[in-house]
């Protein structure tokens, strides 16, 4: 990689998402504690009425941190590596300036409007898309604007290849538009009933199975362009650049690349396995699940080499430390998910604690992770000044590792337990376990995921109050550091 | 060919969607008019159930309950027949779940009835002991949208010809005359099986509260 020292890039832009960030990540990653502990001790569901309970908290847990947290550190990452890898200052252009502030603006309201629609209820019930129709709407327009200045910058590039990086923005933008699109496909239901009912509410389009299909063709693949595709365009842009080492292998990229463009779509049908929906989606979906592991592994594979002759850094650089079990975790979580769509284990799996678990050892251990240290490796170059504090982020990263063990283990012990004793049946066949069984022998596991959470959440207060006090009063750098970033 | 493409957003781009694009198709649309077919005899959500669906959404019961029997005996035995494609025709969304913290309940219509349910939204544990579902008292306060509901049937009924009567059709003449003739009688019939003294007040009042809605929905669900 060239030195960057003779450009100047414009990071407004990058500053506010950092922002939003910091502050989606604590309001997301509090409700989850809240809601955790709420199945642990359910006394704790009344604290704010009708708006407190964990069915309504739920959502709005899952949806600040996916569109909040995470979207957020992607542009942080998008709007600070895409100027970069494409050698051209977001300042060239007042156009896509203005689009960049706009786009930011809508971001707000959009991510606002969400909190508020979902506490009132206002709600299409489907996971990861339940935003209504005007909501819906002002998303294409965020998302359009994030093409738009996309392509602008890749139209004013002065590099003419286009780095790995760019590739996965690129799938990202692509693959959202499309797979969004088709699932909010709904009907206004004052549009057809002469102004009846409540004005936001509309019905989809699909009904039954269809809409199952197409909400987890979604579902799925939101998981596909949201916590892995733009993940992995981080990691192949701030690894190489924290450790001042090149990517290991441009053939293992290609393959990771349009391996996983071509085989992750298929596998949606994987969280509709034994449904109604019919068996050769099913099969399909489970199959390719399970060859999901080889573009999955080759991109980790080629991040975790790219440390060769570099492992000594694991151990002084706590950046490293974040990405190096970053793409570990995302092993674990590749490896777990095809195990569960594997029709029988998923007859066990599905419906219980199983999944949630997997979700988390794959959001707290890679994305959130990549995030963090997408923050911090920008911060000293955005801010120009030195990270605040180098024991705090190593105490952070212990803390948080330990967390996301202890929720994912008690979460495996509690979806297994759970999901064998709904099929146990005693010496005459009859099944040995009312509902309510199943329910309470989860209570310990309940405690620990939440205690898990809460460590987690610590975590990230620490990480808040570093990155804070690193944008505002880290030891000023005169010159921009190349690959390392300088720490206190 | 690839070092070209990196060098050429735009071809880079249309092969990167086509890629991604045509998986979806070939697993959702073969089977599409099929998986839409309602199975014999399916009757669409009456507005009363309509409106109480609308509850279900608006409390999210989907973070917590399933709505598809699995084709196991352990299911089976649980909760009744298997789920079957056509049974699901008429929803809008779909509310399968993707998590059972309590109990599945597509078939829950043939083992509950209306005065269980009055007692166990007002205090889960006074009905199943050691339960972490939360009490929904505030559903026997709010008044349910039966209007939004009835403005749903019309719309299903006009765009995707959901066999609804002549008695579903636009304009808010039209609802008041169902809402008196059809929506309140039918919710009386509710109030009066949950044995709830207020709710059969405020019934009687011209107002259905959430809960009876709801339960009429669950109610339904055979």
């Amino acid at each position: 990689m060239q030195s960057n020292a003779a450009m100047e890039y414009d990071y407004s832009i990058v500053k506010l998402y950092m922002w939003t960030t910091v502050i989606f990540g604590i309001v997301g990653m509090l409700i989850g504690v809240i809601i955790a502990s709420q199945l642990a001790w359910p006394q704790l569901n009344y604290w704010l009425g009708e708006y407190g309970t964990f069915s309504r908290l739920r959502p709005i847990h899952t949806n600040v941190v996916v569109y909040g947290f995470m979207i957020s550190g992607i542009f942080v990452g998008f709007y600070y590596s895409a100027q970069r890898v494409l050698k051209v200052s977001m300042g060239e252009s007042k156009l896509l300036m203005t689009l960049g502030y706009l786009q930011f603006f809508l971001y707000l309201i959009a991510a606002s409007g969400l909190v508020i629609s979902e506490g009132m209820g206002i709600t299409t019930s489907k996971e990861y898309a339940q935003m209504e129709w005007p909501l819906d709407i002002l998303i294409v327009v965020i998302w359009v604007l994030w093409g738009v200045i996309m392509f602008g910058l890749i139209g004013m590039r002065r590099e003419k290849a286009l780095y790995i990086s760019m590739w996965y923005y690129v799938a990202t933008f692509l693959g959202v538009a499309m797979l969004y699109l088709f699932n909010n496909m709904e009907v206004p239901t004052q549009l057809l009933s002469g102004g009846l009912g409540a004005w936001y509410h509309s019905v989809s389009m699909y009904a039954g199975t269809n809409d199952a299909m197409v909400q987890w063709w979604w579902g799925h693949n939101a998981v596909a362009f949201v916590f892995t595709v733009p993940i992995i365009a981080l990691i192949y842009y701030y690894l190489p650049k924290e450790s001042g080492q090149a990517v290991f292998s441009y053939k293992l990229s290609l393959l990771s690349f349009w391996g996983l463009m071509f085989i992750y779509l298929w596998a949606g049908g994987h969280h509709l396995l034994w449904s109604t929906v019919p068996d050769w989606v099913q099969t399909m979906a489970s199959i390719f699940s399970v060859i999901l592991i080889l573009p999955s592994w080759g991109s980790a594979i080629n991040m975790l080499l790219t440390m060769k002759g570099e492992w000594n850094q694991l151990t002084d650089n706590p950046l490293i430390k974040f990405m190096v079990l970053a793409s570990t975790f995302y092993m674990l979580s590749t490896l777990e998910g095809p195990i569960q769509a594997v029709k029988s284990v998923n007859a066990i799996a599905h419906f219980t604690d199983w999944i949630p678990g997997h979700v988390h050892d794959g959001v707290l251990g890679w994305v959130a992770f990549m995030v963090f240290a997408t923050l911090m490796h920008s911060a000293p170059r955005v801010f120009k000044r030195e990270i605040y504090s180098k024991s705090l982020l190593e105490a952070q990263f212990w803390i948080q590792t330990v967390a996301v063990v202890l929720y994912f283990t008690s979460m495996w012990i509690a979806g297994i337990t759970q999901g064998m004793m709904w099929r146990a049946v005693d010496e005459y066949g009859n099944l040995m376990y009312s509902f309510i069984d199943t329910v309470n022998v989860l209570h310990p596991y309940w405690v620990i995921r939440a205690v898990g959470g809460t460590l987690y959440f610590i975590g990230l207060l620490m990480f808040a109050w570093n990155f804070f006090m690193t944008a505002t009063a880290g030891r000023k750098l005169e010159t921009e550091p190349q690959f390392r970033s300088p720490m206190a | 060919m690839f070092h070209w493409l990196e060098k050429n957003p735009f071809f880079f781009a249309v092969g990167v969607f086509l890629t991604i694009a045509f998986a979806g198709a070939v697993t959702i649309l073969p089977n599409f008019a099929q998986s839409a077919q309602p199975i014999k005899g399916l009757k669409p959500y009456t507005v009363l159930q309509l409106a109480g669906r609308g509850v279900y959404i608006k409390d999210n019961c989907l973070s917590c309950h399933s709505q598809l029997i699995r084709p196991f005996k352990a299911e089976t035995d649980r909760y009744g027949q298997y789920s079957l494609s056509g049974e699901y025709a008429y929803d809008r969304p779909f509310l399968w779940g993707s998590r059972r913290i309590g109990p599945d309940l597509h078939r829950v219509g043939n083992y509950r009835t209306p005065d269980w349910h009055a007692n166990h939204m007002w205090e889960p544990t006074s009905v199943v002991p050691g339960s972490v579902m939360p009490a929904y008292k505030h559903q026997f306060t709010n008044i349910a949208d039966v209007e939004t509901a009835y403005a749903e049937a019309v719309t299903v009924k006009t765009a995707f010809n959901v066999p609804y009567g002549d008695d579903i059709k636009p304009g808010r003449a039209a609802f008041d005359a169902y809402f008196k003739a059809k929506a309140l009688p039918a919710a009386m019939k509710i109030a009066k099986q949950m044995k709830n003294k207020d709710l059969i007040a405020k019934v009687k009042a011209g107002k259905i509260p959430e809960v009876v809605a709801l339960v009429a929905y669950l109610e339904r669900l055979k």
